[in-house]
């Protein structure tokens, strides 16, 4: 069952994020981008294993939570929120250099 | 313990940092900047020579040893990339530092952290780590691709930086999907892990080792993942693009790695192994059909740039030990090559006043014999002529390819080769024979503005001249990537 909403989660967040990037707008490329490391950020978490209520070291033949994509998921969420930022910045520095909102910079024809 | 492996990291690390601080004293920083990186060379010779007796030097970082800990791991191939990158570093540097590195207030600092990304991504054996090294590359190149500022350049800008976010996103679901089937990130332990994986993750390995090409055929210019390149090297400022001239060499060199350590062609990596060689010839066919095309001489270099990244991908697919050899000894001829050539573009484009680096009538050159013959030189070497660099680099890779697959690729790589040809010779003509006028529009520039992409392209000659010792050096990397048993004990059984 857990692993069916995580999957399901995943699905959701990245579907969302294709869609957003491919829109080929400044602003909805940039949720979209967001959304998809959103979605990278929990499968790294997920690639764990999902357990629940476990320590975090191994202690025998207990379940444990494995700390290292926690690990991985702190830098990862670092690193994207970073590049997010200079994403933001860039894409208002476009919209000022190029007079559109297109990643291109024009409009397309009609 | 040898602690200059992680010289390469600090010096930069260092230099960058205090660049920041020294933001209002510019000539200081510049000062800075130039000495760090001339401290550079030195300290990659010494790692070149203890690294060239065929001994591994594996550097655990805070003293956990693989696989807990992350380790910096110095062969053969990092140490020739790591010589590699502070050769083109320096010459680079001292190009920029005539004027273009006063264009933008942070261009030393983002200089020195570049190189920091790409010394790193060379030198570490963890793959989550070279994700963050790959991070800290492309930021640094982020800000160096919009310096200098101005439209063209914000729009190649953000379509490379959207893409390599989302090159970033899948480089991490792959790192992810390994330590879920794997259980490890340190580099020989999964080549251990890989290699005895139950048949049951056998399909999630399989989904890695795709997605970890696709990433670092973004990264290398891979079709049909180079289309960012043209636009954006064509675009940069000259030093810049002369610098990018290694990032493509990074997702090759990332590439070499994987497929020959974690994911033998002949193991794990048998899907790469079978795509890789076709990409590569597509990858070239559309790097020649752009160089024809192209109207201006730095987007015909940045084409070049492409054809290069096929060539040495053409004879990495090989996975061979002649056609990874071939590809070691080509690789730092066409960087270094395709540097000179964008620094020179520069030096005509400043000579023609508003014309810049179009192919179209503009007023003669100044200095007409020295940058003609300069020139002629990289026209020489990049088209792949006898007697440089460029020819016994295509020589060697024509000679390593088994009969079955002569066909494609001899004719590929000597199409490609003439049609660089055609395109120099055409670039050549219209700016050096047909001019308009006769009085040249600007001064001369002094020799220390000529001797950086003459040094550069000089380099054909010495790799010429060299050309023995060289060989005997890619061939002896291109059997330590083949043997990767050796890379794995040294690694696992290194005692801190």
């Amino acid at each position: 069952m857990m692993e069916a909403v995580a999957a399901l989660t995943l699905a959701v967040l990245v579907t969302c994020g294709v869609y957003l990037v491919l829109r080929a707008r400044t602003f909805p490329v940039v949720l979209g981008l967001s959304l998809l490391s959103y979605a990278v950020n929990l499968f790294l978490f997920f690639t764990g294993r999902l357990v629940t209520g476990a320590p975090p070291l191994a202690g025998g033949s207990a379940p444990v939570a494995d700390p290292i994509p926690q690990a991985l998921v702190l830098t990862a969420i670092v690193i994207g929120f970073g590049m997010t930022a200079f994403v933001v910045i860039l894409a208002l520095r476009a919209r000022g250099e190029l007079g559109s909102d297109h990643v291109d910079g024009r409009e397309e024809e009609r | 313990m040898n602690h200059w492996i992680i010289a390469p990291l600090v010096l930069p690390l260092v230099a960058g940092m205090l660049s920041l601080l020294l933001v209002a004293r510019p000539g200081l920083q510049r000062a800075l900047s130039v000495g760090a990186t001339a401290g550079l060379l030195p300290v990659t010779l010494l790692l070149l020579c203890f690294a060239g007796n065929g001994e591994f030097g594996v550097y655990p970082l805070g003293n956990w040893p693989a696989p807990f800990g992350i380790v910096l791991v110095l062969d053969r191939l990092t140490a020739l990339m790591l010589l590699l990158t502070a050769v083109l570093a320096l010459l680079v540097l001292l190009h920029a530092v005539n004027g273009d590195d006063r264009r933008g207030r942070d261009f030393h600092v983002l200089f020195q952290l570049q190189l920091l990304g790409i010394n790193g991504a060379f030198l570490t054996g963890d793959l989550f780590n070279l994700f963050v090294f790959f991070e800290i590359l492309l930021i640094a190149s982020y800000g160096l691709a919009l310096h200098g500022g101005g439209a063209e350049r914000t729009r190649a800008s953000l379509h490379y930086v959207v893409l390599n976010l989302i090159g970033s996103a899948l480089f991490l679901i792959a790192v992810g999907t390994l330590y879920a089937a794997a259980g490890t990130l340190n580099m020989a332990d999964l080549a251990v892990k890989v290699a005895a994986a139950p048949p049951e993750n056998a399909g999630l390995l399989r989904a890695a080792a795709l997605l970890l090409l696709a990433v670092f055929g973004l990264k290398a210019a891979l079709l049909p993942l180079h289309l960012w390149l043209p636009a954006l090297y064509g675009h940069a400022t000259a030093p810049v693009a002369a610098l990018f001239a290694i990032m493509t060499k990074v997702g090759v060199y990332a590439i070499l790695r994987s497929y020959t350590l974690i994911f033998p062609a002949d193991g794990a990596g048998s899907d790469v192994g079978q795509w890789l060689l076709p990409l590569a010839l597509l990858t070239l066919a559309a790097g020649a059909v752009g160089v024809l095309g192209s109207q201006r001489l730095r987007v015909l270099v940045a084409y070049l740039v492409v054809v290069s990244v096929g060539t040495l991908l053409a004879g990495i697919g090989l996975f061979n030990s002649g056609g990874i050899g071939a590809a070691l000894y080509y690789l730092p001829h066409t960087t270094l090559v395709s540097a000179g050539l964008f620094l020179l573009a520069d030096l005509i484009a400043r000579q023609r006043g508003s014309h810049g680096d179009d192919f179209v009538l503009g007023p003669p050159l100044a200095q007409p014999t020295r940058l003609g013959v300069l020139f002629f030189l990289g026209a020489v070497a990049a088209a792949g002529l006898p007697p440089l660099s460029g020819f016994l680099g295509k020589l060697l890779l024509l000679q390593a390819v088994a009969p079955a697959q002569a066909g494609w690729l001899w004719s590929i790589v000597l199409i490609g080769s003439l049609a660089g040809l055609i395109a120099l010779s055409r670039a050549g003509s219209r700016i050096f024979w047909k001019t308009a006028g006769d009085r040249a529009v600007a001064g001369q520039a002094p020799l220390t503005h000529l001797a950086p992409a003459a040094v550069l392209l000089a380099m054909s000659i010495a790799m010429t001249v060299f050309a023995a010792p060289l060989i005997r050096y890619t061939e002896a990397t291109a059997a330590q990537l083949l043997a990767p048993q050796q890379y794995i004990n040294a690694v696992l059984g290194a005692q801190p």
